[in-house]
């Protein structure tokens, strides 16, 4: 029975296949593919790894050290006997980092979306989310028992027919991403804060692809609009900017943050946590802390690729986040292009129907502060390079689209 | 019929088509892809604001919305 469905992926297209790393991750890597070829050594433009923490040497030595000093597991879900001094620490400096008043960590923030929505709400509530959140928002609203209704991508005048349309509901909880991972860009945060407070509705906001770097100190969506106090609840990774490890987390109001440590059924009945990845995310934070080094040279590095692919003519989303798409709209140009691009020893992946819009395939480009102008340089003249190769510079969407199709 | 119908269609297309596709009354809405099983709730509260009518939960199924002709079928039917 599956052989045929697994036929069936493959004829369209859409199989997965995993592309086998041989280094730590980083700007350099070491890859292995097609499996058995030899080890190919590419720039990495396609990690989550935003800020280049995830082999960074503080964070590898504080990992280390928690290994040695708390154990390699928990063996125990935290209210039982997983909960130690340093979970309690993490959840503290993550509230004091992302500016709220409580925190409760999840063993991903895939678990931390599942688990939150059926913890505070019930069947007299309604959940109002962006038509482009997360998958894992989707499967947490699935898993409540809340009404739940859909505004269009960023359309604040849609979202207040929606706020008007569920007025009479016990709450209304409006949801989105913070940066949407496939466009780059922003959730307009500081008019959706207007309309909640106009509303009497809670915010939520997903800043698994902002927390560490987005805001002049890296605090996420809510400090780039200026409404740190108005964001009831912010779920967020450490698997991407943060280290780049595992874990997610909750963090927002106390009382919302305390249902979920009574009700979330990821926190209530699965381990949290490894003490070295906790360790390693205390250091992440303290970093960040410091200074706002590495999410300055971020921005740098984002506003030089962006500009150079630009010039060259590429097609781009617009915006100012480090995840920068060059749209190639048609899904076999995307697969194609990312191939040469890896024949040039650059790491690029390309997304299409159904991950992305059909008509709207791209190669999505991630910056990341470990980057050094010497790799986006590199980088840059590859994509170029390919982009000769199939006549698509200074190319217009419909121009791209009349060569290729959609 | 034909004002509801194109009430429907007019409020369909506002609340979900975002580029050039065609609707019909008979246009498959929810398995077209057109309109998310999520979002029939506002489809589901429009008629009844509309129309002043409650339509049970049990009835507001996806086949039930797949298409505006089955849609205003399913609001005469609770419009007496």
């Amino acid at each position: 029975m599956y052989k045929d469905v697994l036929k069936g992926i493959q004829d369209a297209g859409l199989f997965k296949q995993e592309r086998f790393i041989h280094s730590a991750q980083a700007a350099d890597i070491e890859v292995e593919y097609p499996a058995g070829s030899p080890l190919k050594e590419v720039i990495n433009i396609c990690a989550n790894n935003y800020l280049g923490l995830s082999s960074h040497p503080e964070v590898v030595k504080a990992a280390h050290e928690g290994l040695d000093t708390h154990g390699y597991g928990m063996s125990s879900v935290r209210f039982i006997c997983g909960t130690q001094d340093i979970h309690h620490e993490l959840e503290q400096k993550v509230t004091e980092f992302l500016g709220t008043e409580d925190t409760i960590l999840f063993p991903s923030c895939m678990d931390a979306n599942a688990g939150v929505f059926e913890a505070i709400l019930t069947k007299d509530d309604v959940m109002i989310s962006d038509r482009l959140v997360h998958a894992s928002i989707i499967d947490g609203i699935r898993l409540c028992s809340a009404m739940h209704d859909t505004f269009k991508h960023s359309d604040m005048r849609h979202l207040e027919n929606k706020l008007q349309l569920h007025h009479d509901q016990r709450l209304k909880v409006v949801i989105t991403d913070g940066v949407f991972s496939m466009d780059g860009d922003t959730a307009k945060l500081d008019e959706m804060a207007v309309l909640c407070e106009k509303y009497d509705a809670l915010l939520f906001v997903d800043d698994s692809h902002a927390s560490g770097f987005i805001g002049k100190r890296g605090r996420g969506t809510h400090e780039k609009y200026g409404v740190m106090d108005k964001v009831d609840i912010i779920t967020t990774t450490f698997g991407k900017g943060l280290g780049g490890a595992s874990g997610g987390c909750v963090s927002g109001r106390k009382e919302l943050v305390e249902m979920c440590r009574q009700k979330a059924r990821p926190y209530l009945f699965s381990n949290t946590i490894a003490p070295p990845v906790v360790a390693g995310v205390i250091k992440v934070l303290e970093i960040l802390s410091a200074n706002t080094e590495l999410r300055d040279k971020l921005e740098k590095n984002t506003e030089f690729w962006r500009n150079g692919l630009t010039e060259a003519g590429f097609v781009l989303k617009d915006g100012d986040t480090p995840i920068v798409p060059v749209m190639l709209f048609n899904a076999k140009l995307a697969q194609d292009v990312s191939k040469d691009l890896y024949d040039e020893g650059i790491y690029a992946i390309g997304f299409f129907f159904p991950v992305v819009p059909q008509g709207q395939a791209r190669i999505r480009t991630q910056i990341s502060a470990g980057h050094e102008i010497h790799h986006l340089e590199k980088a840059l003249s590859a994509f170029i390079k390919v982009g000769k190769k199939y006549n698509i510079l200074g190319k217009t969407k419909q121009e791209i689209i009349e060569m290729y199709g959609m | 019929m034909e004002e509801m119908l194109e009430n429907v269609k007019e409020y369909v297309i506002d609340e979900y088509v975002e580029d050039d596709t065609e609707i019909t009354y008979d246009t498959p809405l929810i398995t077209g892809g057109i309109v998310d099983s999520f979002s029939m709730v506002s489809l589901k509260r429009f008629l009844e604001n509309k129309y002043e009518i409650s339509i049970p939960d049990d009835k507001a199924t996806p086949e039930a919305f797949d298409s505006i002709n089955k849609i205003c079928a399913l609001v005469k039917e609770y419009m007496g």
